[in-house]
């Protein structure tokens, strides 16, 4: 396969050719934040946070889907970058209820994680306080919609990695919501395998296995890619 | 079905004519004032009277929307409005002498003799629901030339060279597009026509649908034979049942003529079209959503690249355009690139159809050539404002800006509306006077594209969230200097982040209102003591 | 591709009522399409015009004639603002907002349904007569602002002219 080189934050790298900027970025050490991306499932480049800037081009574009191209010079953590993350953070704080305190996966939550890089000490916009829904019914795992991103991992790893697709978006922006099934109680989806690949891949504390308490929520979220390269490798 | 068979419709279409021919407008605007009952009331009145030499058709929209029902009567261009089904019989009448009770149009009027008609050439002339009054104009002639006597590299070197761009906002050169589609590799390629015309304020799409609708299938089966695809889509939203209509018609008519289907003028091209009807979702007007719904899914848009002419529908090579970009496409056949290039602004070649509405005298549908300047457009054409003075032009919808009137000199091509902070947009034009709040106008825009965010990507979904209670606060006079400050800052992430133009755009109408009409929302600032 | 797919079992609801002429109509449609999950919008909009909306039944049985998860069904329909899960009243009127609407007093007019008929746009009076509803531009601008009553779109229309046909509508049996 050919190789590509190029240049991330003045740091040449030579990256294999269909590569992403990101892939190519994380082999070399270099962290890019991301929200809706996860190893193992399909890149859909919604949240953002990944954007760099490319020289030449006036658009930003996000690393997860951008793949390299020889000698191409990309930076990763302008002012304006860090600016817009720090403001989409802010952004995804003020639109549902995230209580860290009270959390379930405080301490081992990738949004919180987010927070603290991009510095945010205190978010700049007002709170939309919206009702959201706690659905518990499933005998192992419950969903706190007040916690929920809308990353889609959740319908990512359901649909390709179990191959069910129980998990679906029903309604659109502000309004959209992750659902099971027909939108009918968790428990009540009778496509639901019970796999908890949905539990492994969610970033934040939204989707959670029952009985864990405030903090206890860790996960191993590379479980997901492991599955999938094993099942790559049986071939 | 080959040439000669095409000229005898037309000609047999021609001989069919009477010599004179009343023309009454059955376009939506005017059927919803009444003009089927009043067709149905002017050919009883022909009948009446017994002339065979008169007839009466209906056709597609004549412009003036706002004065409608419309009737004209031709070969001496009497142009009726407002038109009541009881004025029927006198507007025969008037042809032997006598009085029309109906008010008399003036087709003089600027709002007709500064129009350049290349897309609407056939609008308010033709019956849209016979393909036989399409062929007596001229239609398929330029399809037939371009699959007897033209490669498809040679049809697209003359969309290249007219200098054609696409109206469905972006302005990016249909050359260019149509070559990338040729040249990219799939099993099978389509051709799809955005006819989602999504924009409040917009009608333009509806109006060439209702009024011409074989122009656009005979514009999509020239680019399907240019890059190779043998299906093509129209995608319509819901919200335009008469259009939908109208197309399936024309549909039918051509492929039971052999003018869509297998083996086109047995020229060993075959073309199908499908209509797919949205379901009310603005964002489907952006190509990629547009395409997941023609796909049965959800309407949300994915990043780019991969561009739709390489991965498109079902992840084949997909040609996209508007509804007046194809419109366009027999006319440059039939005249040649040159003609269409001598037409328009340097970088903005041909003409493009406005909906002009709003605080505007004469409120309607005008095609104009590129350049000229908005002040021609609202104050010649559109009489101006009915009361008080021209406030704002906004264009582009709610992906544009607001236009001051110090700034209507600028003439209406890509480039410079966009360096005014507006864009040229699908063709909507509204017209703002002194009695509008540019501060309201700008929150009725958000509040569209809060409404019509998909949710896909977070700067959109919660930046229009944001920047809506934003406004609201202002409005409400709560909000401070700082706060107008902290709008803009979000305004500019929201541009500059977001997936799709849907988001990238939605600041616009606030960006755009801030910067020429900042005095306004200051005066709802709370520490100037203003508040409304 | 999701067709290979296990389904969950059908509901004993969705199940093709005996009698009832509209789910063959349906199944007429779905065949045309050759049962093709590409096909969803296109039979949602048959299946709304058939049953006046979608109840969860019908969504279920659509998604297992076309071998679709429901959740993606559900995720579709309910994107669509065409489309509607609850059962609409016998008349309707619907308010264009668009811009030319707006800026010649749609809101105005809006309001004056709105009080006329004591329910918010989006909703239905009690008694199920008639839906209020709202319009993200017809594109009949040239005749704004415009009101559709019962499917009929009228053009120049005024607070006073949408109150008195209500008022009319309320009285009539």
């Amino acid at each position: 396969m050919a190789a590509r080189t190029f240049t991330i934050d003045d740091q040449l790298i030579s990256a294999r050719e269909g590569e992403t900027i990101l892939q190519a970025a994380r082999e070399h050490g270099i962290s890019i934040p991301t929200l809706c991306h996860l190893d193992g499932v399909s890149d859909v480049g919604a949240c953002r946070l990944c954007l760099v800037e490319i020289e030449g081009s006036r658009a930003l574009r996000p690393a997860c889907v951008t793949p390299v191209v020889e000698e191409m010079v990309v930076r990763t953590d302008t002012e304006r970058l860090r600016e817009y993350r720090r403001m989409i953070i802010e952004l995804l704080f003020a639109e549902r209820n995230h209580v860290c305190a009270v959390c379930v996966a405080n301490g081992h939550c990738e949004l919180q994680d987010l927070a603290i890089a991009v510095g945010m000490d205190h978010v700049r916009f007002d709170y939309a306080f919206p009702r959201c829904d706690v659905d518990i019914s499933h005998p192992l795992f419950g969903i706190d919609h007040n916690r929920c991103v809308l990353c889609t991992r959740c319908v990512r790893v359901c649909d390709e990695v179990e191959g069910v697709h129980t998990w679906d978006v029903a309604g659109r922006g502000a309004d959209a919501r992750v659902i099971t099934d027909m939108r009918q109680p968790w428990g009540e989806a009778r496509s639901c395998t019970s796999c908890g690949k949905c539990v492994l891949a969610c970033p934040t504390g939204a989707i959670f296995r029952r009985g864990a308490t405030v903090g206890e929520m860790e996960r191993d979220r590379n479980k997901i890619a492991y599955i999938v390269a094993a099942r790559e490798q049986r071939w | 079905m080959d040439i000669s068979e095409l000229l005898t419709i037309a000609e047999h279409e021609r001989t069919m004519r009477r010599p004179t021919c009343i023309r009454c407008c059955t376009a939506l605007g005017c059927q919803s004032a009444g003009s089927l009952s009043l067709k149905q009331r002017l050919e009883e009145a022909v009948a009446e009277v017994d002339r065979t030499d008169i007839e009466v058709i209906g056709v597609g929209c004549m412009g003036m929307c706002g004065h409608g029902p419309l009737v004209r009567v031709d070969p001496d261009g009497v142009l009726y409005e407002h038109v009541h089904a009881a004025d029927a019989p006198s507007i025969v009448a008037a042809l032997d002498g006598g009085d029309a009770t109906a008010p008399r149009g003036d087709p003089q009027h600027p709002f007709f003799t500064l129009q350049k008609r290349i897309v609407l050439e056939n609008s308010g002339i033709i019956d849209p629901e016979r393909i036989e009054s399409y062929i007596a104009a001229g239609g398929y002639q330029a399809l037939y030339c371009v699959l007897h006597d033209m490669t498809p590299a040679e049809v697209i070197d003359v969309v290249t060279r007219s200098g054609l761009r696409g109206r469905g906002g972006a302005g990016y050169p249909t050359g260019l597009k149509w070559a990338t589609v040729a040249k990219s590799h799939g099993d099978r390629k389509y051709v799809v026509c955005n006819a989602d015309e999504g924009d409040p304020g917009a009608f333009m799409d509806r109006s060439i649908i209702e009024s011409d609708p074989h122009k656009i299938l005979e514009g999509m089966a020239i680019a399907a034979y240019a890059v190779g695809a043998d299906q093509g889509y129209v995608y319509v939203r819901a919200e335009y049942p008469l259009a939908i209509q109208r197309l399936q018609r024309a549909i039918a008519q051509a492929r039971r003529l052999g003018l869509l289907g297998a083996q086109i003028f047995d020229a060993g091209f075959t073309f199908r079209i499908d209509i797919r009807v949205g379901a009310g979702a603005f964002v489907c007007g952006e190509e990629t959503a547009l395409m997941a719904s023609i796909e049965g899914r959800r309407g949300q848009p994915r990043p780019r690249p991969p561009y739709p002419a390489e991965s498109g529908l079902w992840g084949r090579p997909t040609l996209i355009n508007n509804v007046e970009t194809f419109a366009n496409i027999p006319p440059i056949i039939r005249n040649g690139a040159e003609w269409f290039a001598a037409i328009g602004a340097e970088h903005s070649k041909g003409t493009k159809v406005f909906a002009l509405t709003g605080k505007i005298r004469h409120t309607g549908l005008i095609e104009v050539p590129m350049g000229v300047t908005l002040r021609q457009i609202v104050e010649e054409m559109g009489g101006g404002v009915p009361e008080g003075r021209v406030k704002a032009v906004q264009t582009g919808g709610p992906s544009g800006g607001c236009i001051p009137a110090a700034l209507l000199d600028t003439p209406v091509d890509y480039e410079s509306l966009q360096r005014v902070g507006s864009i040229m947009g699908s063709g909507g034009m509204v017209v703002m006077d002194d009695a509008t709040n540019m501060v309201d106008v700008a929150h009725f825009y958000m509040e569209f594209c809060k409404d019509e965010s998909c949710g896909k990507c977070i700067p959109c979904r919660a930046g229009t969230a944001q920047m809506l209670h934003m406004l609201n606060l202002i409005r409400s006079g709560q909000a401070t200097a700082a706060d107008l400050a902290r709008l803009e800052q979000l305004c500019i992430m929201v541009k500059e982040t977001s997936l799709c133009g849907l988001g990238q755009s939605a600041p616009n109408p606030v960006l755009s209102t801030m910067k020429y009409f900042r005095e306004e929302y200051e005066a709802f600032v709370r520490d100037e003591g203003l508040a409304g | 591709m999701a067709v290979t797919r296990s389904q969950p079992p059908v509901s004993e609801q969705a199940s093709h009522p005996s009698g009832d002429n509209r789910f063959k109509l349906l199944e007429a449609t779905m065949k045309k399409h050759q049962y093709r999950p590409d096909a969803l919008i296109e039979v949602l909009h048959r299946a709304q015009e058939l049953f006046g909306y979608l109840s969860n039944d019908l969504l279920l049985y659509i998604a297992n004639s076309l071998h679709l998860p429901p959740s993606r069904v559900y995720g579709v329909a309910t994107f669509y603002h065409f489309f509607s899960l609850a059962p609409k009243g016998e008349h309707s009127c619907v308010v264009c907002l668009g811009t030319a609407c707006y800026v010649r007093g749609a809101a105005a007019i809006l309001a004056a349904a709105e009080q006329t008929l004591g329910i918010r746009a989006g909703h239905t009076t009690p008694d199920g007569r008639l839906s209020l509803e709202t319009a993200r531009c017809l594109g009949a601008c040239g005749i704004a602002p415009t009101v559709v009553f019962d499917g009929a779109i009228t053009g120049h229309q005024t607070p006073e002219q949408v109150q008195v046909w209500l008022e009319r509508l309320k009285e009539k049996d």
